[in-house]
């Protein structure tokens, strides 16, 4: 019975915490200093029609029920219609959506494999100098704006080595040859049995993705390096090593074995702060995911677009939260 | 009549260092002492401390140190690399690097101080009314600050400065009300360790109101971790207005924002670097001095946060 209102009180948490970022949503629109009867009918309209559209929208209900009627359309999947690229919202964002995915995906692989590593050794090391070295490490990567370092990555490794492809998913003369299966294209390019394709969007993918993961790797690595120095001080640590077992199987077999858990849903949290980094991130490198949609709607002010690219990274972003709480009640038999 | 021997060693730091103060300002005087010497033992804080102190300084001192007028164009001399008369090398219109860098200092302190000034207090007056009261207040103030906890923050200032409009002032207010949950977390966990303590009740036994009981009593408590935390947030506080600033969003041209200017310099950035590359410097040692300054602090105000 407990699992089950644990269960109801974390529905609740969770369609509160949609309500809610639905409420900002609609009330950011409604602060916007466009008149949207007149971005509909232009500025010439009669008072008459003006009148009509505003009911027709619905502009003319209490501010309660215009809130009501946005809920209901929003989860009927209906977002407006972008004045930009004149479609549906939620057509957009299905379709730009997956390149975010690909870009936020590597990126956490490179943060887990580089920080977790990097935490454990600074763990085993705890005030000498490896310590230091990652901590100074991790305080340059929360220091350094991530849109600075993408333009000197690409001046360094694009303009001047050219170890890696310019901006962009692909190649120019590449784009538009496979169909977009599933929207991330080096996995479209394998299934079109492309691999020139597939190892040219694999070769642009390397470096806005690094960038993006250097952001999560100084977060794992500290989350990683707290729970190591727990688990060292653990009396079955000490009887490991009396009973002469290697200091290597300790370390990254007993002692990391045993952070799993907590790891795990380290790893969701900063993916889901990575989905919300790849903003700026994609603007520098003209990645053609959720962030450049949502930055290139706000300069032409396309509301209807921001707010909807908004509530679409919202929701993921919450989804990731209550993710990786459900992972650690799942994997954690003491937290159930 | 006994003769004392518990007098303290002669001189300031004697003064300071002694277990008997005599006054409260001796005490408080002596425990900010015994705090700045945990602090100066930690040399990334200090050098913290010095690069946010250097950067008050030359937003001060601005007009003196800087060689040129922030928005004095010369076209003849347009994107010149660095050398002896431009020390940083100059912009697309010929205005020199440096002195823009030096007057955009006032801009950044201006956003931190702004964002420093309202949402750690929003959330202090939050926390502590929820920790205080209990009950249903509680519940209905920590829900909502869970909830606004969970909201994707880089993409709502986002929202809201395009709703607004771009500028720096709504930059810093979508900053603001994007920020303030964390402080309203830790507010409210302060509160919690002291609300039942004797002294509360014993100010509440003398008549004490509500009110004053958190403004004199429990907010003062709460003040070290929201210190803490707010140093360490500024950080994060300098490179959202930089990155609203590179989009666009932020302080608009000409003035000489750090973000904005990494903007400008974009274009050329495969030749003429420099132009994108020291507003990010000195983004980049900034937002570093408060990072190392709030890790600092957390050492001698917060001692069991870590």
């Amino acid at each position: 019975m407990p699992t089950l209102k644990r269960g109801l009180t974390l529905a609740a948490t969770v369609a509160a915490t949609l309500l809610g970022l639905l409420l900002v949503t609609f009330l950011i629109g409604r602060v916007v200093p466009v008149d949207p009867v007149l971005s509909a009918l232009g500025d010439r309209a009669s008072a008459e029609s003006y009148a009509q559209m505003r009911s027709q929208l619905g502009l003319d209900l209490p501010l309660w029920q215009q809130f009501l009627r946005y809920v209901g359309d929003v989860l009927q999947g209906d977002l407006g219609t972008s004045v930009l690229t004149s479609r549906p919202v939620l057509e957009d964002v299905l379709r730009v959506f997956p390149a975010t995915l690909e870009l936020a995906t590597v990126a956490v692989v490179i943060g887990t494999i580089l920080g977790v590593p990097a935490g454990v050794i600074a763990a085993t090391h705890r005030g000498r100098w490896p310590d230091h070295a990652i901590r100074l490490l991790g305080l340059v990567g929360h220091s350094v704006p991530i849109f600075w370092l993408g333009l000197m990555a690409l001046l360094l490794f694009y303009a001047r080595l050219d170890w890696v492809p310019g901006p962009g998913r692909v190649d120019v003369f590449y784009e538009g040859m496979v169909d977009a299966v599933t929207g991330v294209a080096s996995i479209d390019a394998l299934l079109a049995g492309e691999t020139d394709i597939f190892w040219n969007a694999l070769h642009h993918l390397v470096l806005p993705a690094a960038i993006l993961g250097l952001y999560s790797v100084a977060y794992i690595a500290r989350m990683t390096r707290g729970f190591m120095l727990d688990q060292l001080r653990q009396e079955y640590i000490t009887t490991a090593r009396v009973k002469g077992m290697s200091e290597t199987r300790v370390v990254w077999r007993h002692a990391l074995g045993n952070i799993t858990v907590p790891l795990v849903t380290v790893i969701a949290l900063s993916y889901a702060g990575l989905l919300e980094g790849s903003v700026l991130t994609e603007t520098v490198f003209a990645w053609p995911g959720l962030g450049l949609y949502i930055t290139n709607s706000l300069l032409s002010a396309d509301m209807n677009a921001v707010l909807g690219g908004t509530l679409v990274v919202g929701t993921v972003f919450i989804a990731l939260n209550l993710l990786s709480d459900l992972l650690y009640r799942l994997l954690d038999p003491r937290a159930r | 009549m006994s003769v004392r021997t518990d007098l303290p060693s002669p001189g300031w730091r004697g003064w300071l260092t002694t277990d008997t103060p005599r006054s409260r300002t001796q005490a408080r005087l002596g425990r900010a002492w015994a705090g700045w010497t945990t602090f100066r033992r930690n040399r990334l804080a200090v050098a913290g401390l010095l690069i946010v102190a250097a950067l008050v300084a030359v937003a001060a001192f601005a007009p003196l140190l800087a060689p040129y007028h922030p928005y004095a164009q010369d076209l003849g001399s347009r994107l010149e690399a660095p050398g002896a008369a431009h020390w940083l090398g100059t912009d697309a219109f010929g205005r020199d690097i440096l002195s823009r860098l030096i007057f955009g200092t006032r801009l950044t302190l201006m956003i931190v101080v702004l964002v420093a000034a309202t949402a750690p207090l929003a959330g202090l007056v939050i926390g502590t009314v929820a920790g205080y009261f209990g009950g249903w207040v509680d519940t209905v103030l920590m829900r909502l600050t869970d909830i606004a906890l969970a909201f994707p923050k880089l993409i709502l200032a986002l929202a809201f400065v395009a709703a607004l409009g771009p500028g720096i002032e709504n930059a810093v207010i979508a900053i603001a009300v994007t920020s303030w949950p964390p402080y309203a977390r830790i507010a409210r966990a302060e509160t919690l360790t002291v609300r039942r303590a004797d002294f509360i009740s014993a100010a509440r036994l003398q008549g004490a109101s509500s009110l004053r009981i958190i403004l004199g009593h429990i907010m003062p408590l709460c003040v070290a971790s929201l210190i803490v935390r707010t140093t360490l947030d500024m950080a994060g506080v300098i490179l959202t207005a930089a990155g609203l600033g590179f989009l666009g969003l932020g302080a608009q041209p000409p003035l000489p924002e750090w973000g904005a200017m990494i903007a400008s310099g974009r274009q050329y950035v495969l030749e003429q670097w420099w132009v994108a590359a020291m507003p990010g410097l000195a983004i980049f040692i900034v937002s570093l001095g408060f990072n190392l300054l709030g890790d600092g602090l957390r050492d001698v105000l917060d001692p069991k946060g870590d």
